[in-house]
């Protein structure tokens, strides 16, 4: 590649290699983007975290390229959101064609006060790359290049591994185990577990192109373009000058020979004009699939990303669910490891991350049958969706190029609260918070004040009562604490005991439906679990115990 | 709740009319004709639940 330099990570043999297995309170295995969050995540919360990595590099070719606001939301928690936004290429409006003419276009944050864009697109080698330094930043974090996990021996009370390195095998074990090996899962196999789905019957070649070019930042996507008739095609712009292009090719199409530049060179230029230069970085033709292990843990291994669940690309929902998946599962693991909760709660770890791997594959499915017809009728309805959003604005919310990658609603969570009085908005009990603009000490975006323990938001309009004061700061001082942040009104001389902030603008009482009084209650990964028009101690307590797996309901 | 209980104001003239959509066209422009009508209705329609019980209706007496 002309624009990347792939790094080549250090083997170093491993020091405890001889002599009884060395005990890790958790494994991971796989230093992709999944697996890096995972170590990242928990060596922030203290714990050690040893990290297994069959290769010595990051991803070769693109491969996944849009992240969410969700994900770098995640990764601002993480404090590495920043660096993929720099170098990444922001937008919002993708615009779809049909047979040469526009016929829809979308804009997925059409309005202010959110800290983070709805996309952005980066190369995953360098998500990869990013992470891979962040996590070297952190002490606890030991991460093994060549080190491929060859033997999985699952015990009640841990987990062993047989660990390949370029100087023979070892023995290593965890009390748990983080799969994120990728698709193909090496351990999901030696486990003997499987992933059960649909495989759908058509192919499309994927290729990173170096081009200097006018074309905006924009998701275009064609549905059978002049230049690539009765298929579908897309271009994508990533960091560095490099286009994502995307053509697809039908069932028929022989994978080898259409990767071969004479085949796609007249395909691109077909698409992007005689005047174009560009040079291709990577290609690669693939198949796609829609599935899922049918849970998520079995017994100490905990499966997440690809490992666990498939979608197709259409949607950016394979890697930034992945991150999510780790969103909801380091904390829970923090909390077992240190023995504050049950082992139980890594059940709703399954629960809450099959149910949101159903929706990511329902709207995958639901996209994938649109682009990819698979009958006669399904494709005269196809195109009768395309002729009409031309005209008629109720057949452009049909166009399916892509349900692109929201977070899971966790409603059904059995460790969310139900309401008890009415609220208005969409911040129910299960929802990612939604950011909103504030000042205070230590950050202008609400989603600084929130996440990696259990938060309080309190809106008040005056100085607290010292009773009150009283409770939140014994919250804080719970075995699982629960710090809390007050929203005050501009100028109150409110307590420097807890941390308060002031609303910005109105945006942020109006998208939680607040008024004072009104108390949130977050999840360390920042999803609301409880929320109430007055705050009391009782109640609070009872809902971090549920939320903590304590209080089976 | 799906109304089939005659509703038309006029069928014989919306039966022609139907028909005279079609006249002069391929059988593949008649699928896409119907296409576009059953889409067009549905959104006019809305309501999921009607939607649903027409295209169970629209099942019936025909056997896979």
């Amino acid at each position: 590649m002309k624009t990347y330099t792939q790094p080549v990570y250090p083997y170093a043999k491993p020091a405890d290699s001889a002599g009884s297995p060395r005990h890790w309170p958790v494994i991971v295995a796989g230093a992709g983007p999944v697996g890096l969050t995972a170590a990242i995540d928990l060596a922030l919360r203290g714990i050690d975290v040893l990290v297994l990595d069959e290769d010595d590099t990051v991803s070769v070719g693109s491969r996944a390229i849009c992240w969410s606001k969700r994900t770098l939301e995640i990764l601002d928690r993480l404090g590495c959101a920043e660096r993929l936004v720099q170098k990444g290429v922001c937008w919002n409006v993708g615009r779809v064609f049909f047979r040469g003419e526009q016929v829809y276009q979308f804009d997925l944050q059409p309005e202010p006060g959110h800290r983070r864009p709805a996309f952005i697109n980066l190369q995953q080698y360098y998500v990869e790359q990013f992470l891979v330094e962040r996590a070297s930043e952190l002490p606890g974090l030991d991460l093994r290049w060549r080190h491929r996990v060859v033997g999985v021996s699952p015990h009640d009370d841990r987990v062993a591994l047989t660990v390949s390195t370029p100087d023979g095998e070892y023995a290593v074990q965890a009390d748990w185990l983080i799969v994120a090996d990728g698709s193909k899962s090496p351990i999901r196999g030696m486990l003997g577990l499987g992933s059960e789905g649909q495989v759908f019957r058509d192919r499309f070649l994927i290729a990173d192109i170096h081009m200097t070019s006018a074309f905006p930042a924009e998701r275009w996507f064609w549905f059978d373009p002049p230049f690539h008739r009765h298929q579908s095609a897309l271009l994508h712009r990533q960091a560095d000058d490099v286009w994502r292009v995307d053509f697809q090719l039908g069932w028929e199409a022989d994978p080898e020979e259409e990767k071969k530049p004479d085949k796609i060179l007249p395909r691109l230029r077909a698409m992007l004009g005689d005047e174009a230069r560009f040079e291709i970085e990577w290609a690669s033709v693939y198949t796609f699939q829609c599935r899922r292990m049918r849970s998520f843990r079995r017994g100490r291994a905990l499966f997440a990303g690809d490992a666990a669940h498939l979608v197709s690309p259409f949607g950016a929902r394979g890697a930034n669910s992945g991150v999510q998946d780790i969103d909801n599962l380091a904390w829970k693991l923090e909390l077992v490891v240190a023995g504050l909760a049950p082992e139980r709660l890594l059940d709703s770890y399954d629960s809450e991350r099959t149910a949101a791997a159903d929706e990511n594959i329902r709207n995958s499915t639901r996209s994938t049958d649109f682009i990819t017809p698979k009958s006669t009728v399904s494709r005269t309805f196809r195109d009768a969706v395309l002729m009409l959003a031309k005209r008629h604005a109720f057949a452009r919310r049909l166009v399916n190029s892509g349900r692109l990658s929201v977070p899971a609603l966790l409603s059904q969570s059995p460790l969310n609260t139900p309401d008890s009085a009415p609220f208005a908005g969409h911040m129910a009990p299960g929802s990612p918070a939604v950011d909103a603009p504030v000042a205070g000490a230590t950050g202008e975006w609400l989603l600084d004040y929130l996440g990696n323990g259990f938060t309080l938001l309190l809106f008040v309009d005056a100085v607290p009562e010292a009773s009150l004061l009283r409770d939140l700061a014994t919250l804080g001082a719970d075995p699982i604490p629960c710090c809390s942040v007050l929203v005050g009104p501009a100028g109150a001389a409110l307590p420097a005991e807890i941390r308060s902030i002031v609303a910005a603008s109105d945006l942020l009482a109006e998208r939680y439906d607040a008024c004072p009084g009104t108390a949130y209650l977050f999840r360390p990964d920042q999803h609301v679990c409880a929320r109430w028009r007055a705050f009391d101690l009782t109640q609070t307590r009872v809902s971090l115990a549920r939320a903590t797996g304590q209080y089976v309901h | 709740m799906l109304n089939t209980e005659p509703n038309l104001s006029a069928p014989d003239d919306f039966y022609e009319g139907l028909l005279d959509l079609h006249r002069d066209l391929s059988d593949e422009q008649s699928a896409l004709a119907n296409a576009k009508l059953i889409l067009l209705l549905a959104n006019h329609i809305g309501d999921l639940g009607v939607l649903r019980a027409a295209l169970a209706a629209a099942r019936e007496d025909i056997a896979a």
